[in-house]
């Protein structure tokens, strides 16, 4: 017998009493959401992390804080589900763990892997990783007032959060528009791609000092 | 095969988005499309008057639990179509009261399912951008970008 309504409050259990928790990992493991709904949840996240903002700054800063979680369960969750025990041990190296962001956590996030990874020439901390068409920005038109605005620091968020999972402590991850009217890059590549994103990631200067000291040790 | 323009009409008569697609026409002020835009609304709603009182639907009483018929059934929908020997319009309102107004050729076919597809752009480009506040003037990027990519290839 089900409780009577009214009585139980907070968290509402199935009554087989089977939680999230007690669901198989790998259960929606290939399950697809539908993209309007996202896009309509993505708009209320927006909205809400619009509120008594201060200014552009503070709501990508916002939309970042969204996001950071979902990295760190996800760095988790994928590695737990990747069919090859020897892949399923966290990245050690920083190439290894940003093949994992493009490869497994695109395709997982997105359906395709990211479209270019670089490494930054002036700054050995600092790594790009190129997205031409990010999901999350498909519907949406910047107004003029706030072209500065990229929604995708939801997604550069979830870059933290893994990057930080991992054990490699970033400066932070922030995205950028590089497409359409924006200066820099290639000419033709930008008017093709109007909507592409590029995420800095900055890595803390200790985590650079550990690369070195594995380099070094042959690993 | 030509389309001219565009006009998007709020469900309270306001123009909300108007967009010319082919060049030489007549320039209005802004002052003359807003006129223009809510004098269409009126007479829209006087044609919907106008249309004869649908036959009440003889309800079966003897199918209990059966759904109950949508209320859009029977509606009278208004002007959808005016022609003239120059241009023709056509009127596609949504169910939530917005009307989308297409000004193309007399000859030109399919207009109907053109503008479903622009409503489905609207759907996509504009309802689903967080920076738009509903009866509002629209000012979507990707919105532009979608009808002129759309237009241009039919034309």
């Amino acid at each position: 017998m089900s409780a009577p309504q009214g009585t139980t409050s907070g968290l509402r259990y199935p009554s087989n009493k089977k939680t999230i928790y007690d669901r198989n990992l790998n259960r929606s493991k290939n399950a697809e959401l539908s993209r309007a709904a996202f896009a309509y949840l993505f708009v209320e996240m927006i909205s809400y992390a619009q509120k008594r903002v201060k200014g552009i700054a503070d709501l990508e800063k916002r939309l970042n804080t969204q996001g950071y979680p979902l990295g760190l369960r996800l760095l988790d969750l994928l590695l737990t589900r990747t069919a090859n025990p020897l892949s399923s041990i966290r990245p050690t190296r920083i190439l290894p763990l940003l093949q994992f962001i493009a490869q497994t956590l695109w395709r997982h996030l997105f359906g395709r892997p990211a479209d270019a990874l670089e490494r930054s020439e002036s700054d050995p901390g600092q790594y790009m990783l190129y997205d031409n068409e990010p999901l999350v920005n498909q519907y949406i038109s910047t107004p003029r007032e706030m072209s500065q605005l990229n929604c995708a620091a939801y997604v550069a968020g979830i870059i933290e959060g893994v990057c930080d999972g991992a054990g490699f402590a970033t400066e932070g991850v922030t995205a950028h528009s590089v497409g359409g009217e924006s200066e820099g890059g290639d000419k033709t590549e930008r008017e093709m791609w109007p909507g592409r994103t590029v995420f800095l990631i900055q890595f803390k200067k200790e985590v650079l000092e550990r690369e070195e000291i594995m380099g070094r040790g042959g690993g | 095969m030509v389309v001219f323009c565009l006009f998007i009409i709020s469900k309270s008569g306001g123009l909300i988005y108007n967009r010319e697609f082919h060049a030489g026409m007549s320039k209005l002020t802004s002052n003359d499309y807003l006129m223009l835009a809510g004098s269409f609304h009126g007479m829209h709603a006087i044609t919907k008057q106008l249309c004869p009182v649908p036959p009440t639907p003889v309800t079966p009483l003897s199918v209990a639990g059966a759904p109950a018929p949508s209320p859009f059934i029977g509606r009278p929908s208004g002007l959808e179509v005016l022609e003239s020997s120059h241009f023709r319009m056509q009127c596609f309102q949504t169910l939530t009261g917005i009307k989308f107004l297409l000004f193309t050729e007399p000859q030109q076919p399919n207009v109907d399912v053109m503008i479903r597809r622009i409503y489905e752009l609207y759907a996509d480009y504009v309802m689903k951008n967080p920076f738009y506040t509903v009866e509002m003037p629209i000012r979507c990027e990707k919105f532009d970008r979608g009808l002129d990519g759309f237009v241009k290839v039919r034309s």
